[in-house]
């Protein structure tokens, strides 16, 4: 089955899925074993947090939930799609339709304005030129960026780098947004900014949210479940009630 | 991704690292100047000597003898056909059927004979030969001083300079070149020979026409058909050639030329009359051969066989000719491998260039990879940035190597001029050569972005983003 041809998940439905998942590298005589045997589910629409230490491996599952990397043992299934057997270039689009993604330090291309930026995936995709301005507009009007469109990255500060990183990982409303310490390079006003932004995508667009923080205080405000990783292992997975509630008022 | 997108990404990119992709450009031009600059210098010295030989009138002249013509006899082409004593006669019927076959522009005989001209009242002891009208394009008349014969009649005669020379009474010197035309022509243009010859007459009939009857001194020959009398006839110098006798010019090897129809209205007693003495019934003439022009030389073949068909014997030089075309495929693989040389110099650059834009660009690839872009986008999109810079750079450079040929032919024009040498188009651009220029620098930069293309789509794309 193609990618652009599966049912969209209905909210409560397992999006993600791994299973006694595993990755380690080799650096000489030394294995590190930066993901070892996490099992975990997450349902469709959920927020979710993945907690930890520098080194803990959360960076490496959200790697393998995205699809950049390829597992050393065990499986990652998102949304019915075992992501280990899937070609390259499946995985290409995988990564092009199903999943958007921020990291912290934003990756906006420097040569690029931000609606070139933005409406990048959109060429990858092979969506008309006019589609794809009137896309990217209306992206950056979503983040509140339609006024410097033409701008490029280096004349933005940090918080509007993100929300251009942020309309980029929404332009073809992919059903999963994974979020690499998303506000890890910005101050803590700029970074409730963003995380408000998350939430606005997790809630009214029904993405799921994977996001990867070592904020604890920030996963507690935003995230509705907490999972929490050390030493590439599952060592605590709890809900967050203070967050649900929020998000049911909101 | 579309070709268009892929493009405007590819030049996008190629702005961005200006200074090292122009120099990349130039450097892919260079070798594009130096391909074009030697394969033009080839096709235009090929189109100079085809142009020479067409001029010289032997690359699509073919020449007809009879088979009676003994000489003949051990060719190869000759032994299956009729016995020569059986074969047709080379006869003015045949000369017109000759003249009426497809692509023949003419046919004429080829009148030659030895004979004395008086100047001055000395005599002279002489090969002279009868010239068509369309010999006056030949380019053994280009340093001629003085005209071409004023018609196809006129009583009027075209020397040689080592036999002007020789009416001067000066001594030309052996191997010497420098022989100045232009002061042989002085004393001698406008003034008079005169040329004392036999004179082939059918016995009992009047004399033939057109010959200026001077002598009356008749001292028949032959009690048979014909009668052999003794004539003079009056000549002007019109012009002084510069041609060599010596070179193979067909019937131009004569020191003294005369115009064809005056040539053949003397009916001057050849050393073919001779011997088809006794076949011939009437005064019509005998000829010992007769050149036949055709339209080009690519015709030559055709009408030499179609000839061979009538009966008679052909000769041409088509075979050194096909020994020509050879020798410039191999200058061409010459000039070509040795202007190639600088293209691939300049795609090692291409590769070069690239591979650095990979390690520049390694966070650029991630980014793309982690949104969606496939190994194919990559790989396509280096491609597209290898592809720009060749059609750039062969397109500069189809302008550079052209610029380059205008330069060293105005120089070589110009020394040629200081030699005294008329000026020569020897550089040739054709437009097939600018398009194969670009198309094949755009297969060299494609060919060259092979592997940083596939290098850049093989990047792990968790690797790429932790680059910094």
């Amino acid at each position: 089955m193609t990618i652009a041809a599966r049912r969209p998940p209905r909210n409560g439905d397992i999006a993600i899925r791994t299973e006694d998942l595993r990755r380690h590298y080799r650096m000489g005589e030394t294995v590190i074993r930066a993901v070892d045997g996490i099992s975990l589910q997450v349902r469709a629409g959920e927020f979710v947090a993945l907690l930890g230490s520098s080194g803990s491996g959360k960076s490496s599952v959200l790697n393998l939930i995205a699809g950049l990397d390829r597992p050393t043992s065990g499986n990652v299934t998102v949304q019915d799609r075992d992501l280990a057997r899937l070609s390259r270039e499946e995985l290409a689009k995988y990564r092009l339709h199903v999943v958007g993604m921020v990291f912290q330090s934003f990756n906006l291309i420097a040569s690029m304005t931000l609606a070139e930026n933005v409406e990048l995936p959109l060429r990858f995709a092979e969506v008309d030129r006019s589609k794809r301005e009137s896309l990217a507009r209306e992206a950056l009007d979503r983040v509140g960026l339609q006024a410097r469109m033409n701008h490029r990255p280096s004349e933005l500060s940090g918080g509007e780098q993100q929300r251009a990183a942020l309309a980029r990982a929404l332009i073809n409303r992919p059903q999963l947004l994974l979020a690499d310490e998303p506000t890890g390079n910005l101050d803590s006003h700029t970074g409730t900014e963003i995380m408000d932004l998350v939430r606005e995508f997790n809630q009214q667009l029904g993405m799921t949210v994977v996001m990867v923080t070592h904020e604890r205080a920030l996963a507690e405000h935003y995230a509705e479940r907490m999972i929490f990783l050390a030493d590439g292992k599952l060592v605590g997975d709890q809900p967050n009630p203070i967050a649900s509630q929020q998000a049911v008022q909101s | 991704m579309k070709i268009p997108d892929l493009t405007e990404l590819a030049l996008r990119n190629l702005r961005e690292s200006l200074l090292r992709n122009s120099l990349t450009t130039i450097g892919i031009s260079v070798g594009v100047a130096s391909l074009v600059a030697m394969l033009s210098l080839g096709i235009g010295l090929q189109q100079l000597a085809s142009r020479r030989l067409v001029k010289s009138g032997l690359f699509d002249t073919v020449f007809v003898t009879s088979r009676r013509d003994l000489r003949n006899y051990d060719r190869d082409d000759q032994r299956n056909g009729p016995a020569p004593g059986e074969s047709r006669i080379l006869d003015e019927p045949s000369r017109q059927e000759i003249e009426h076959l497809p692509n023949v522009l003419e046919a004429y005989p080829d009148i030659r004979f030895i004979t004395e001209l008086r100047y001055e009242d000395k005599p002279h002891l002489t090969m002279v030969s009868a010239l068509p009208d369309s010999a006056r394009s030949n380019d053994a008349f280009e340093g001629m001083r003085g005209s071409f014969f004023s018609s196809d009649v006129a009583p009027e005669v075209i020397l040689q300079k080592a036999f002007a020379e020789e009416l001067l009474g000066k001594t030309p010197k052996p191997g010497a070149d420098d022989v100045n035309v232009s002061e042989l022509a002085k004393p001698l243009l406008g003034k008079e020979l005169t040329m004392r010859y036999a004179q082939r007459q059918a016995a009992p009939s009047a004399p033939g026409a057109g010959a200026d009857m001077s002598g009356p001194d008749k001292s028949a020959l032959s009690g048979a058909a014909y009668s052999v009398v003794s004539r003079e006839q009056k000549l002007k110098i019109v012009g002084i050639s510069d041609l060599d006798p010596e070179s193979l010019r067909g019937p131009m090897r004569a020191k003294v030329f005369l115009p064809l129809k005056l040539g053949e209205s003397l009916h001057v007693m050849q050393p073919t009359d001779l011997r088809e003495l006794s076949r011939a019934a009437s005064d019509q003439p005998v000829y010992s051969s007769i050149s036949v022009r055709v339209k080009n030389p690519k015709q030559v073949q055709p009408v030499e066989d179609a000839i061979k068909k009538m009966g008679f014997t052909t000769f041409s030089i088509l075979d050194a000719s096909r020994g020509l075309a050879q020798f410039f495929a191999v200058l061409y693989a010459f000039l070509g491998i040795f202007g190639s040389l600088a293209l691939a110099v300049a795609s090692i650059g291409i590769v070069n260039t690239l591979v650095m834009a990979i390690l520049e660009r390694r966070r650029e690839i991630g980014i793309m990879k982690a949104i969606g872009a496939s190994d194919g986008d990559v790989k396509k999109l280096f491609f597209a940035e290898a592809g720009a810079m060749g059609i750039l750079g062969g397109i500069v450079g189809v302008a550079l190597g052209w610029a380059i040929g205008q330069v060293i032919s105005l120089g070589t024009n110009i020394y040629l001029k200081r030699q005294s040498l008329p000026p020569e188009h020897f550089w040739v651009v054709p437009w097939w050569l600018v398009a194969f220029a670009v198309l094949f620098a755009f297969g060299v930069s494609l060919i060259s972005g092979l592997y940083p293309a596939s290098r850049a789509a093989r990047l792990d794309p968790v690797q790429a983003l932790r680059y910094e």
